[in-house]
């Protein structure tokens, strides 16, 4: 049983304010890459059953409470432009020339859902200096404190999918972003995204299952019909479709650690705008530096203790104080 | 101490004092609009650029500028080098404004600013945010750095005999405050680096290294040095003071020699990790800028007449400490970019702060110089 790297810096420094008491005999745990949570819940996103009827857009704000965010001057319309501190969900959408046919690079289309990917080794939650924003230990869930944050706003400089947004127009604002429907859990409800899909484009559920599930659609002969289960990954509901072309990459996987979110496109996804990441987390990149630099808080003793010695040294061999 | 320092028997109130003083006031007017209507209302900051002027500049240049302090302090009392003990009072009076005045523009920078002592919460506290460290050491030097000022000021009530036991009494504790006010600066201009690693791909990887530490504390060292010739320089023209000439002129080669370690180290990592360095258009002018002002100073001193030379030396300073800030904007706001449609230039109102906010430091600066003995006696150095 080796410590998990957030322990070996809660008990490296807590109980300290600046470094005073926060010596820790604890042996450095190597920094290995955070694993997935077994009970960890996600989304996967399929764009190529995607009808990009927004739906889920629909719900994402009835479900949070959101307000409609215009950009059409007569402000009829609720037509946001990107996520935003009042959209938590946007289905975008792809087009190359001639754009007519679906889910095709040259001269097609392709939706695509941005939203919070809920990473499995968050920069967010990494950056936050308050753990206002926090993984749920069980779902796996990036949820939000507002009573903790202090609207640093490092959250937005670490994220790479650009997703917790912050409310400039407010003088008490908060950060804002998709918590996985987690409020809707207790009443036995979940993700409203997944829940009101038509087409089971976007499906809930355990995120192991998901991802087996995205690799038997991989798997799947294009043309042939196949079973495609609707709103939940262990639903009974399911629909049959004719598998159509995939490009041979689950996103999420591994981008940026894995993220719990989960997407499968025929466009390559730096197409469709999400980024290319390594495998390894900047979360992890940043706390592996910041751990060599402060592993049992052995460099700033040390440091301490040399250059007080130094200054005690030299100072006594001077008049001056 | 006492005899090797004296105060500008001068007037504070003067002309230039009182246009700072309208500067001060403009900004405070804003300070305020900013708190009844939100960040947006004053700042052009967005999700995709969340952190903008005053977080580079008040913060990241203004700390770096305050080093002073923290650079002499390494110069006279771990290197034992007392010659220039004489600057180590005036270099720590702009540390305790630079620094005092960071943090200033932190809480109004911060949007939720009613939670900002939760950060002094231990148990509320995420110790693996390189930002906890950076503004936790940053709020215990500038309580550090009041103590260390604190001598200064105690010695302006000589017929007081609390101040002068008080300050008998810090005296003695000087080595533990002065290895503090050295290690805390070392953690946290550091950590002002370690800061933009998390961005990964959103910072141009003409920045964007693992070294960001070993850089931002390099600089800012080297900074702390400029900043400290740079002061003394204007100061003698300001006070019609003789020059301290020699002593600049060595403290000038020392600040070279570390602005030479960080060049070679520098371009090692650019050239190690193979960046783009002539290849990414506009960024590569603002690399190949930053690091030509940052030569200038190796190049002044590499001449020895030209290191007994006052302008040059002055151009020296000024040079590294452009060097310094930009390679601080650079690395947080130039060569950041969020994706496609975001855009940052810092909006009227938001510079009229930061302006705002540089007026209040001079004019404290102004007003402690001529109050308390601050500044070396001329023939001393």
């Amino acid at each position: 049983m080796g410590l998990s790297r957030r322990d070996f810096f809660k008990l490296s420094a807590s109980g300290s304010l600046v470094l005073a008491s926060s010596a820790s005999p604890v042996p450095a745990a190597a920094l290995e890459p955070v694993p997935r949570l077994p009970e960890g819940m996600g989304i996967l996103y399929d764009a190529t059953v995607c009808i990009g009827c927004k739906a889920c857009m629909a719900v994402c704000k009835e479900y949070n409470y959101l307000p409609p965010d215009h950009h059409d001057p007569s402000n009829v319309w609720d037509d946001p432009e990107d996520l935003s501190s009042k959209t938590y969900n946007i289905v975008k959408l792809y087009t190359n020339g001639a754009g007519q046919v679906k889910d095709q690079e040259a001269n097609g289309y392709s939706y695509i859902r941005r939203l919070c990917m809920h990473c499995v080794d968050p920069s967010c939650t990494s950056a936050c200096p308050v753990d206002a924003l926090h993984k749920n230990p069980h779902t796996g869930a990036v949820l939000y404190d507002k009573d903790a944050c202090l609207g640093c706003r490092y959250c937005q400089i670490a994220c790479p999918y650009n997703v917790p947004k912050f409310e400039w127009d407010k003088p008490f604002p908060q950060i804002r972003k998709c918590q996985l429907c987690s409020h809707l859990i207790p009443q036995g409800g979940y993700a409203a995204c997944c829940e009101f899909c038509p087409t089971g484009a976007s499906i809930y559920g355990n995120v192991q299952d998901l991802l087996k599930e995205a690799k038997r659609r991989l798997s799947l002969t294009t043309g042939q019909m196949a079973d495609y289960p609707l709103r939940r990954i262990d639903s009974s509901d399911k629909t049959q479709r004719k598998v159509t072309l995939y490009n041979n990459h689950i996103y999420g996987a591994r981008e940026g650690g894995g993220t719990q979110v989960l997407m499968l496109a025929n466009v390559p996804f730096n197409k469709l705008g999400l980024p290319l990441l390594p495998a390894e987390s900047t979360a992890d990149r940043t706390e592996t530096l910041y751990h060599a630099l402060y592993k049992g808080m052995i460099f700033p003793y040390v440091l301490f203790g040399a250059v007080f010695y130094l200054i005690y040294k030299n100072t006594s061999n001077q008049d001056l104080p | 101490m006492a005899d090797e320092s004296l105060h500008m028997n001068t007037k504070v109130v003067t002309k230039p004092f009182l246009l700072l003083a309208a500067l001060a006031v403009v900004a405070v007017v804003l300070i305020i609009y900013r708190f009844m209507a939100g960040l947006g209302a004053v700042t052009n900051l967005s999700d995709g650029y969340p952190w903008g002027l005053w977080i580079t500049f008040d913060d990241l240049v203004g700390t770096a500028m305050g080093c002073g302090g923290f650079a002499m302090a390494i110069l006279v009392y771990v290197l034992n080098r007392w010659e220039y003990h004489p600057v180590v009072r005036s270099a720590i009076l702009t540390s305790v404004f630079g620094y005092t005045l960071a943090s200033l523009a932190l809480f109004i920078d911060i949007g939720r600013y009613w939670n900002g002592y939760k950060i002094f919460l231990p148990w509320q506290v995420n110790f693996s945010s390189v930002l906890v460290q950076v503004a936790l050491c940053v709020a215990a030097y500038v309580v550090v750095l009041w103590i260390e000022l604190l001598p200064t000021i105690l010695e302006g009530y000589p017929h007081k005999v609390k101040a002068v036991e008080t300050r008998r009494r810090l005296t003695r504790w000087l080595p533990a405050i002065a290895a503090v006010g050295i290690m805390l600066p070392t953690l946290h201009q550091s950590s002002l680096g370690t800061l933009m690693v998390i961005a990964g791909y959103k910072l141009s990887p003409l920045w964007q290294t693992s070294f960001l530490p070993l850089f931002f504390l390099l600089s800012a060292v080297a900074m702390g040095f400029a900043a400290t010739v740079f002061e003394s320089i204007l100061s003698s023209v300001a006070f019609k003071r003789p020059f301290e000439t020699s002593m600049l002129s060595k403290l000038a080669r020392v600040m070279a020699w570390v602005v030479a370690v960080y060049l070679v180290l520098r371009c090692a990592d650019l050239l190690f990790r193979d960046a783009p360095v002539f290849t990414s258009g506009f960024l590569s002018v603002m690399l190949i800028l930053e690091n030509l002002f940052y030569l200038v100073p190796v190049l002044i001193v590499v001449s020895p007449s030209l290191t007994s030379d006052l302008r040059f030396l002055f151009l020296a300073s000024c040079s590294l400490l452009l060097a310094g800030s930009l390679y601080r904007f650079n690395g947080f706001l130039i060569g950041f970019d969020p994706g496609a449609g975001w855009r940052y230039f810092p909006a009227v109102p938001e510079i009229l702060i930061t302006l705002g906010l540089v007026a209040i430091e001079l004019m404290a600066y102004l007003y402690f110089v001529k109050r308390f003995s601050v500044l070396p006696k001329a023939g001393h150095a």
